[in-house]
């Protein structure tokens, strides 16, 4: 199986063959710029995803890595490139077929993003009334099987407001799987968690993506999280794609020494959490000190 | 841009009409896509459309409404009687009350009132209900469903307001002759009272009826589209809802009288 030039496909066969044995990826972004203004936030980002398997993507605050997802979902479009969904270029559907796209793939968005208006029952339901047929008595069955993957049993009847943030983005996913998707879409699955209840949440989503098959793409910076769950992984930095490997290729990077290849080191940095090293250096070098000097100088200038 | 050139009467002046555009051709396009998703959910199978959340919209924004919009317009006819019979005593026509009261609640004061009413209850509601999905990420998750926010949640407000806001003008009319009726029957007497009711069915056309349920309904569609479309733009938070309500009430007053000025001219200068 090849894959493009620093993105090499997956070694293990069980996660390069897809549900129907489709060895094509079923997520394919090319060269992907977008710019907000003057700010490049994604600079020529390659990446695919194949089908079963777990792609962590990763990097700190601003990379662009929750901008990377909304391109994935179809909310923002790119200034160049592209971005693939089942092989279909997104940005060359119409409407509709978008949304047939989208019927494919669930998300769980970082707060959740359940309707307050509605039951955490109405909320899982809401996909299956909107997108299918069937009658209520079987939708709320579905709902139930739903919830019941979840643990959440007994939250059909509570409105968001009443649960807890652990419940919430359980509900989320309940409501992301609601049409068996073939994609879960994650943006930063455990923010907001505790450390159990996150961890409790990386469970959830590798039972979910054992038992249905899907593939799954997480935005996340918790490296203890993204360790557990990935199949590969992917390092952003200020919009560009720094690595995209294997997990183990990610464990030995960040259980290796320093070489003095800062992109290299950039990335342990990141991967291990260290207070000190090239990320730290760059925000040092940014001219911080400088801003507030002169900050200084302008206010004394006014007061005379 | 220099201070100078901030202040230059010319940019601003047009900076202003540009906003204008921009802000009534938004609300243009707005009202396209959602005749076209409901013409698609009423006529097609493409589309799926609620008569469920409809009917809830209307008991929503039309029922809940009810109450304040007859109670504001029976105050209303109160206070056409009470300032309007001075002036008619003057020359002995106080018994013609009836029939001022009649066409101008029929013909403009029952929409117009309703509508204003309307803009604070539902109109405010509806922007700060759907601002806050936008701020917590619940229109984005909608389209990530393939869920149109359009169909969704403006179709069946935009309906949901027309609908009421006609039905409410039909109670806003009975209402004002009955302030009307009320005033004359407690305060200016027999000579106003006596003749009230027919000298007002004389007076009335079926014209005079017609013209306020169409421009309630114009009215209807004039509050959703604002309060839906300040909506759907909030960013910023909290402060991004409370614009929104703001302005909804504030747009939704203006458009709702340069609307009745059209209209008048339209059905009754050239009496079309």
């Amino acid at each position: 199986m090849s894959g493009s030039g620093d993105n090499p496909a997956p070694q293990a066969a069980a996660v390069v063959v897809g549900r129907y044995g489709d060895p094509q990826p079923v997520v394919r972004v090319v060269n992907l710029v977008k710019r907000f203004g003057d700010r490049t936030i994604l600079d020529g980002v390659n990446l695919e995803v194949y089908p079963a398997e777990t792609m962590v993507i990763m990097g700190g605050s601003g990379c662009g890595k929750s901008t990377l997802l909304r391109h994935m979902i179809g909310s923002v479009w790119p200034d160049e490139g592209r971005v693939e969904l089942f092989g279909q270029d997104t940005s060359q559907l119409d409407p509709w077929q978008l949304d047939e796209v989208r019927r494919r793939f669930g998300i769980l968005f970082q707060s959740g993003a359940l309707f307050n208006s509605m039951t955490v029952g109405d909320n899982v339901a809401l996909p299956l009334r909107e997108h299918t047929d069937l009658d209520d008595d079987t939708i709320e069955i579905m709902v139930r099987m739903k919830l019941e993957l979840v643990g959440l049993r007994y939250a059909a009847g509570l409105m968001p407001a009443e649960i807890s943030g652990g419940m919430k983005k359980r509900a989320g996913l309940a409501r992301a799987i609601a049409l068996d998707p073939e994609i879960l879409f994650y943006d930063e699955p455990s923010a907001g968690l505790d450390p159990v209840t996150s961890a409790e949440i990386d469970q959830l989503m590798m039972d979910l993506a054992g038992k249905l098959g899907v593939a799954s793409v997480v935005v996340t910076h918790e490296m203890d999280s993204a360790f557990r769950i990935a199949d590969r992984m992917a390092m952003l930095e200020q919009g560009r794609m720094l690595k995209v490997a294997p997990r183990g290729e990610f464990e030995k990077l960040r259980d290796s020494e320093p070489t003095g290849d800062e992109t290299a080191d950039l990335m342990r940095q990141f991967l291990r959490g260290d207070p000190d090293g090239p990320i730290t250096n760059r925000r040092m070098k940014g001219g911080y000190e400088q801003d507030i000097l002169a900050a200084a100088e302008g206010r004394s200038s006014h007061s005379r | 841009m220099s201070e100078a050139q901030r202040s230059n009467p010319v940019r601003i002046l047009g900076a202003g009409l540009l906003g204008g555009a921009e802000y009534v051709g938004g609300m243009a396009i707005l009202l396209a896509r959602a005749l076209q998703r409901a013409a698609l959910g009423l006529f097609t199978s493409r589309e799926k459309f609620s008569g469920a959340s409809l009917a809830q919209q209307v008991v929503r924004l039309g029922v809940k409404s009810l109450p304040i919009v007859a109670l504001v317009q029976v105050f209303i006819g109160v206070i056409l009687a009470l300032q309007m019979t001075p002036p008619l005593e003057l020359y002995g026509q106080e018994k013609q009350i009836s029939s001022i009261i009649g066409v101008a609640g029929f013909r403009m004061l029952g929409p117009i009132i309703t509508a204003v009413v309307l803009s604070g209850f539902a109109g405010a509601s509806i922007a700060a209900e759907i601002g806050t999905m936008v701020v917590a990420e619940e229109i984005e998750a909608m389209e990530a469903m393939a869920i149109n926010p359009v169909r969704f949640l403006v179709v069946p407000r935009l309906l949901a307001t027309v609908v009421a806001t006609v039905l409410l003008s039909v109670v806003a009319d009975l209402m004002i002759a009955f302030g009307g009726y009320l005033t004359a029957r407690l305060v200016l007497g027999p000579a106003v009272y006596t003749d009230y009711w027919r000298l007002m069915r004389e007076m009335l056309v079926y014209k005079d009826f017609y013209t306020g349920l169409i421009m309630a309904a114009v009215f209807g569609v004039l509050v959703s589209l604002i309060a839906c479309h300040e909506g759907l733009k909030v960013r910023g938070g909290a402060e991004g809802v409370g614009r929104a309500t703001t302005m909804t009430v504030v747009n939704s007053i203006v458009a709702i009288i340069v609307a009745a000025c059209i209209f008048t001219v339209i059905f009754y200068v050239y009496e079309l």
